[in-house]
């Protein structure tokens, strides 16, 4: 991994290692969820799933402004409301449509890969 | 399935050939790179910048291209807004500095050609690109000559298409701005299929709030070739609460077909009528993006066909396509849709690169229209394959509800979706 990253910043000219630089910097100082050349993302059907959730939920379902947060939310609260949406036992706006869409198990699954992020 | 299927096999094969990736650390010679999978990347829209940063996500170690003619990108979704007055074209621009810092190399520059059997890109300024891997995703062209008088030229000078945002965009609103009240706004809706199914309705709102507070006197009329369009229950259902009967819609069923335009007299002609506008929109009909026709990425219908969940062109192997150009149905051409193709496309990619089958594919399609900008309404859709096509599952997806009782709720949904989906692909 660190050899692959090496290798993508030697192709680069200097001005861009010197940002890249800077980004470990930052990094470092832990001031920002600025990306990082080796973060990775698992490749699996859930991720996918996930994957097309930040659409609305935000990049790794960081939530944004009344869309919530789901990343780092235990598996065990974002399944039951999905499941809940899916029943029509919780009414929302867009969340009932989109949560009849996947099986009991897809949603264990994408709850399970957000409560990781 | 058969067709990727085959593909996926013809690459395992390719790629028995190539040795494992070893130490490159400090490398300089670019030649000593050619055991990294190199991905190219045309377009740096919602489908080429999603593609580039899940490539890289999925597998940080592959080589990710992206080429662009911008150096950034000004999002359709939300142009509706500056031409309604209610955002700045700076708030809907988004530079690809996020996506460098992942790694990405990012090359702004016009592609000329595609050589799918040598797996190279070639630039206008003579620049090549190798890949393993090319995913192509350049929008949407126009057919100029479907309306007589109607050009390129027409269209950046007198009767902004605006469906591409950016400069016409800028365009239409100075046209409207200027013009007096009591004027009439003249819309020409393109036919089917065409970016962003609801973008027409959702402009003529915005354009009816515009004028409902500041030329109040002024008049919308639509000419649709169209017998029906998306939301149409919910778009009349708002005009009628926001603005009365300002706007009027004319559909294919009643003349509403543009047949020809003069810009000099700045009339329009449908169903045998002449019509006078003060500003008029002619958005006109569409297809997959100029270097797709180039390549040989499309087939009759001016689009691009590819194979279900990976995107790879029935016409080229080793090429994918993504986002408005594809044939993408049931997902509508809609940014969501094209962001939500790319991740399902970049995970193929990678799975290809490791010799595995790619995951289950998963869409969801998702469009919020403002009405007015306290009034949104929506469509989604979830899909899945079924048999080897893509489906859209049956009782899930559907539009908001009549009655209003949710707009004001979705009017910030929609806010909300295009912070989170803009970060998603141009941000962190």
């Amino acid at each position: 991994m660190s050899q692959n990253r090496e290798a993508a910043i030697s192709r680069r000219l200097p001005i861009a290692s010197l940002a890249a630089i800077g980004l470990g910097l930052m990094l470092t100082a832990g001031t920002s969820q600025a990306a990082s050349e080796t973060e990775k993302m698992e490749l699996s059907h859930a991720a996918i799933i996930g994957a097309t959730c930040m659409g609305c939920h935000g990049f790794r379902g960081m939530g944004s402004g009344e869309i919530p947060r789901l990343a780092g939310v235990a598996k065990e609260v974002t399944a039951g409301k999905l499941l809940e949406y899916k029943s029509g036992a919780l009414e929302g706006t867009v969340m009932n449509r989109i949560a009849k869409g996947y099986t009991d198990d897809e949603i264990q699954a994408v709850a399970e890969f957000f409560a990781n992020q | 399935m058969s067709l990727s299927r085959r593909g996926f096999l013809k690459l395992s094969m390719a790629m028995a050939g190539v040795g494992a990736a070893t130490g490159l650390a400090g490398c300089q010679d670019s030649n000593s790179m050619a055991d990294a999978k190199r991905v190219v990347v045309i377009g740096g829209g919602f489908g080429g910048a999603t593609a580039a940063k899940y490539v890289k996500l999925f597998d940080p170690s592959v080589d990710v291209t992206m080429i662009d003619g911008q150096s950034s990108h000004t999002t359709c979704p939300f142009s509706n807004l500056v031409i309604g007055g209610l955002k700045d074209i700076d708030e809907i621009t988004h530079d690809f500095s996020a996506l460098e810092k992942r790694g990405i190399n990012v090359v702004k520059g016009w592609v000329t050609g595609i050589d799918a059997e040598a797996r190279t890109v070639t630039l206008k300024d003579g620049s090549r690109y190798e890949y393993d891997r090319l995913v192509v995703s350049p929008g949407i062209d126009f057919n100029y000559d479907a309306i007589e008088g109607y050009s390129e030229e027409v269209a950046n000078t007198k009767m902004p298409h605006a469906w591409q945002a950016g400069e016409q965009t800028l365009l239409l609103r100075k046209q409207l701005e200027d013009m007096e009240d009591g004027g009439t706004f003249i819309m020409a809706a393109p036919p089917n299929p065409f970016r962003c199914p609801p973008g027409p309705y959702e402009r003529a709102g915005l354009i009816a709030n515009y004028f409902k507070e500041n030329k109040p006197n002024s008049k919308i009329l639509i000419l649709d070739p169209k017998t029906n369009f998306s939301k149409e229950p919910l778009f009349r259902e708002g005009w009628t609460a926001n603005y009365g009967n300002m706007i009027e819609w004319i559909g294919g069923d009643f003349g509403g077909g543009v047949e020809s335009v003069d810009p000099d007299t700045m009339t329009v002609v449908a169903g045998g009528t002449e019509y006078q506008g003060d500003v008029i929109n002619v958005i006109p009909p569409q297809k997959a993006g100029w270097i797709a026709h180039e390549a040989g990425l499309v087939d009759d219908s001016g689009w691009c066909p590819i194979n279900t969940g990976t995107y790879e062109s029935t016409m080229h192997a080793g090429v994918h396509v993504v986002g408005d150009a594809c044939i993408g149905s049931p997902l509508p051409k809609s940014g969501f849709a094209a962001n939500s193709q790319a991740k399902n496309c970049a995970a193929a990619i990678v799975a290809m690169f490791h010799n595995e089958n790619p995951p289950e594919p998963s869409w969801v399609n998702t469009c919020y229209s403002l009405v007015a900008p306290d009034y949104g309404i929506s469509v989604a859709a979830v899909y899945a394959v079924e048999d080897g096509k893509t489906v859209s599952v049956e009782g899930a997806g559907g539009v908001s509800p009549l009655g209003g009782k949710n707009a004001e709720k979705e009017a910030g949904y929609a806010h909300d979706w295009y912070a989170s989906i803009t970060e998603d692909i141009w941000g962190s």
